[in-house]
């Protein structure tokens, strides 16, 4: 019943999205699907009603379709960012406008960071405009806690509705970060995680209350009523044991930060003991080490691209290669943004992801195919958070969220010609566009750049 | 070394101590000449001298391909010829190779003059990222012009070799942090490995001053209640600072045995041009302040780094011949960097002054070519039409010009050092590596050989020991 809810859940919310009554026919790009597949020459890109309906070579044009030229350009399908704080951050720095983490709230688990993005924000506008289209968007953990609330997948679109799936995961950290946020060590991490599950397990709901009376993990989570028996002894507040059932039940994705092999092993155990957990690795700076094992639990993971610095010493084995090797060994793994960059520059993620490429030359080091890249910035981190049938490629039926590039997107000297959400074509301008064009000439003319005409 | 601890003894100087035995005189001094007979001490020039030496070069000679010169010279089908750790020959095909060189068949690849860092915290803010290495930020009063960041840099950091197997870098400026509102002195590196940081110094290369302005210094002692808490609070204690530093000077002009204040004494040099001075600031109007001060006090900026909206005062920057140090895309992290653009870099150059690609990040450094040819790209996008071997001059003589050391490096000129990277494609591509990089002649990297990929004593007996990283 939990499970059939939450989809159904999460079927209602991507049916609320905006859609585009427009047909429109991309023709003569070189077209990327976006699933691993090499790229088409002289392909069509077919969408209607904020819907793929076809890409691919010998796409028939619909009578009465808006025809997009893209003779020497690149289709592709929007990027999905692998893992961000998109929409949640106007100025890090600016703590009023940084809802990235609750530092000292009294919940964790139950935070929803759905309600605090914000579309209008400009990081938004800014990767938007570099063919950020979906992102997967996490909170931070407070200071007393390893669990930092739900996350949510987003889309990039200028209008008022980017939530494409909310409380689509949890979020947890358990290195050594996770360490200090429960107090000081990896055991209490440990303890405090165990100790919340069970919390969640022992929530007890009276025969009555056993329907769907609303989807998982939301607002009507019956296990937050106050019929839902607890222990006396209790930890957590009542919401955020709520919150963890779903994790519990494996009818929501737990994400888990770890860099360290040896935090990758133990967390892949915890399914001995709650076998019904459905994670995803993030970080993982060191899974190359143990990427058989991580491919033998069929867990995927997010992984930074680049990092090779031992940063901390739960990655002295960082490796430019750790995605290349994992994916050798046969992991899934895409590409998420876990540093100081994840509020607003996810638009680096295909410099990223052409720079795996570039390991293929270089001796000793493992990279990824070009298709394999683009991927991983694509389909597989849809895939990953289960919305591969929805957003990720231009295979039929997905979400209409396409770009057109002025040459191969991971090559440095790229630029975004056009983008498309939900089918509706998206404006590139911003901040800094604004600011750019106004500051063509330094010196300012007979009246202030104040003054100047705006487009 | 010899001049390190340079004791001299005279009639006169002993004379001179005894007369300003009233005035305190610098603990070294007290402490070794108690009475007037004791030797007077003098302090050497340099009293942490350099101690690097080129490592041996064979003569090397690459032929066949593109080079950029680092001033904005392409030279397709070129020739490279290295001899006695300086460039000796740079031109076409045509160019004479000395009988006995290493050739290199450069086919199909890239030739450039090793890429320069004006701002980095290798070694003084190291990895791993633990407080016990965090050694950047004198962080105890808002002017500390007596510290040199020298001081802080540990040489077994990795990130140096990260920055030459994978960012082409051979020389780098490693700053203090931006605390502060005089941070202190920083120290121009060659990139190689070593057991001191004197090892890895650039002879002769001046020591920078690192200033700040902003939020960072009004933050971090507003917090505390303290001045700055404001910018003018940040202006009106620099310029007390610098007035100081000129009463200072002409005390010492006017009385030699003034005792010495070594944070004065950087500010002294930085007024003589002989420590060159690097501005930690963001905005516009803030770096019109400074410019503002330099005049005052009469000192010159070299560069003003981050520089986020050096694109607004182009024009300021050109008539002051202030070079910008800037990220191609960093934005949006603080408020003063709320007005980032990606054109800054490819506008000011455009508006004649001198544009720098810097990192300020251990792995930034390791694409500040990939830096460049963004920020190259949407310039062009923009309709500045700047061509690929003109927008290398923002990666090796700009630069250079900054740190003053562009007599030494920073292009392949002959006579110069040869700081030189071998790169497997075209270096403005995501798809391209250093393949091989030589300092002084010297071959310190080489994509094929892993014996030639350098592991810090940190990375010993270490998880993934050895990779390619």
């Amino acid at each position: 019943m939990k499970t059939l809810s939450l989809l159904l859940a999460g079927i209602a919310a991507l049916a609320a999205m905006p859609a585009a009554a427009e047909t429109v026919a991309i023709t003569g790009g070189r077209v990327v699907i976006g699933d691993g597949s090499a790229p088409i020459d002289n392909g069509t890109v077919v969408i209607r009603d904020g819907r793929v309906v076809a890409a691919g070579a010998n796409v028939p044009v619909p009578a009465g379709a808006t025809s997009v030229d893209a003779h020497g350009k690149w289709v592709t399908p929007g990027l999905v960012a692998g893992f961000s704080r998109l929409g949640l951050v106007e100025v890090d720095a600016v703590d009023e406008t940084n809802d990235s983490r609750a530092p000292d709230s009294p919940f964790n688990a139950a935070l929803d960071i759905a309600p605090a993005i914000n579309p209008m924000y400009t990081a938004i506008a800014v990767n938007r405009a570099a063919g950020i289209t979906r992102a997967i968007v996490s909170p931070g953990t407070g200071r007393h806690s390893i669990f930092a609330g739900q996350g949510a997948i987003i889309d990039l679109g200028g209008d008022m509705q980017p939530i494409t799936r909310a409380r689509a995961f949890q979020y947890i950290e358990m290195g050594e970060n996770g360490a200090e946020n429960a107090g000081g060590s990896r055991a209490a991490a440990y303890v405090m995680l165990r100790n919340a599950l069970r919390e969640a397990r022992d929530l007890r709901l009276p025969a009555a209350a056993r329907r769907p009376n609303g989807p998982d993990g939301s607002p009507d989570n019956p296990y937050i009523q106050g019929n839902a028996a607890r222990s006396d002894d209790v930890l957590l507040t009542r919401f955020d044991a709520a919150a963890l059932v779903p994790v519990l039940e494996g009818t929501q994705q737990l994400f888990v930060h770890v860099e360290r092999a040896s935090d990758i092993l133990q967390i892949l155990a915890l399914r001995q003991e709650f076998p019904r957990l459905k994670l995803v690795l993030v970080g993982a700076a060191e899974g190359w080490r143990v990427a058989d094992r991580i491919a033998a639990a069929h867990v995927p993971v997010l992984a930074n691209a680049l990092n090779d610095l031992p940063a901390s010493f739960e990655q002295l084995a960082a490796t430019q290669s750790n995605i290349g090797r994992m994916r050798a060994a046969g992991v899934e793994v895409a590409i998420g943004m876990l540093n100081d960059n994840d509020t607003r520059q996810i638009r680096v993620s295909t410099q990223y992801a052409g720079n795996l490429v570039a390991l293929t030359r270089v001796p000793g080091a493992t990279g990824l195919s070009w298709d394999q890249a683009f991927a991983a910035i694509s389909g597989t981190p849809a895939d990953i958070v289960g919305l591969g049938d929805e957003i990720g490629t231009l295979r039929p039926g997905r979400h209409a969220d396409v770009v057109v590039w002025d040459g191969d997107p991971l090559e440095l000297s790229t630029g975004v010609d056009a983008v498309w959400i939900d089918g509706v074509r998206q404006s590139l301008t911003n901040h800094q566009t604004e600011l750019r064009d106004r500051y063509r000439q330094s010196r300012e003319g007979a009246l202030p750049h104040a003054y100047d005409p705006r487009q | 070394m010899f001049n390190k601890l340079r004791i001299v003894l005279t009639a006169a100087t002993a004379v001179g101590l005894a007369a300003c035995a009233n005035q305190s005189p610098p603990p070294s001094a007290s402490a070794a000449a108690p009475h007037s007979s004791a030797p007077r001490y003098v302090p050497p020039d340099d009293p942490y001298p350099s101690t690097y030496h080129p490592y041996p070069s064979t003569p090397t000679a690459i032929t066949g391909a593109t080079v950029y010169d680092g001033e904005g010279a392409r030279i397709e089908n070129g020739t490279v010829v290295m001899a006695g750790g300086q460039i000796q020959a740079v031109g076409g095909p045509d160019t004479p190779i000395p009988e006995g060189a290493t050739r290199i068949d450069g086919r199909g690849l890239w030739v450039t003059p090793g890429v320069i860092d004006v701002h980095s915290h290798l070694g003084d803010y190291p990895s791993p990222e633990v407080s016990a290495l965090a050694d950047g930020n004198e962080a105890t009063s808002p002017v500390r012009p007596e510290v040199w960041a020298e001081h802080s840099v540990w040489p077994q950091d990795p990130g140096f070799s990260r920055a030459l197997a994978n960012g082409g870098i051979t020389t780098l400026q490693i700053l203090p942090g931006s605390a502060n509102l005089f941070g202190g002195r920083g120290v121009t590196l060659r990139n190689v490995p070593a057991r001191t940081v004197q090892a890895m110094r650039f002879p002769d290369a001046p020591r920078g001053l690192k200033m700040a302005c902003g939020e960072n210094p009004k933050r971090v002692y507003g917090r505390r209640n303290q001045m700055p808490s404001t910018r003018m609070g940040n202006i009106a204690l620099a310029r007390e600072t610098w007035q100081r530093a000129i009463e200072y000077r002409e005390r010492r002009a006017r009385d030699p045995n003034t005792p010495r204040d070594f944070a004065m004494d950087t500010l002294v040099d930085a007024m003589a041009g002989r420590v060159l001075v690097h501005v930690h600031c963001y905005r516009a109007d803030e770096m019109a302040n400074m410019l503002d001060m330099a005049h005052e006090f009469g000192f010159h900026i070299a560069s003003f780094h981050h520089a986020i909206e050096a694109y607004k005062i182009t024009d300021l920057l050109r008539e002051n011949d202030t070079c910008a140090a800037m990220w191609a895309d960093w934005w949006g992290f603080k408020m003063e960097a709320y007005d980032a653009i990606n054109e800054n870099i490819p506008m000011v150059h455009n508006g004649g002054a001198c544009a720098i690609v810097h990192s300020d990040d251990p792995n930034g450094i390791q694409r500040l070519n990939q830096a460049a040819a963004e920020a190259l790209a949407d310039g062009r996008r923009m309709g500045i039409n700047i061509p690929d071997e003109v927008a290398w001059r923002w990666l090796a003589i700009n630069p250079a010009h900054a740190l003053g050391i562009d007599s030494q490096t920073g292009s392949l000129r002959a006579g110069k050092r040869a700081d030189v990277v071998l790169w497997n494609g075209n270096p403005f591509s995501v798809y391209t590596r250093p393949q091989e990089v030589w300092i002084d002649g010297a071959l310190m990297y080489d994509m094929n050989n892993p014996r030639m990929r350098p592991v810090s004593d940190f990375e010993l007996g270490q998880p993934g020991e050895g990779d390619t990283k």
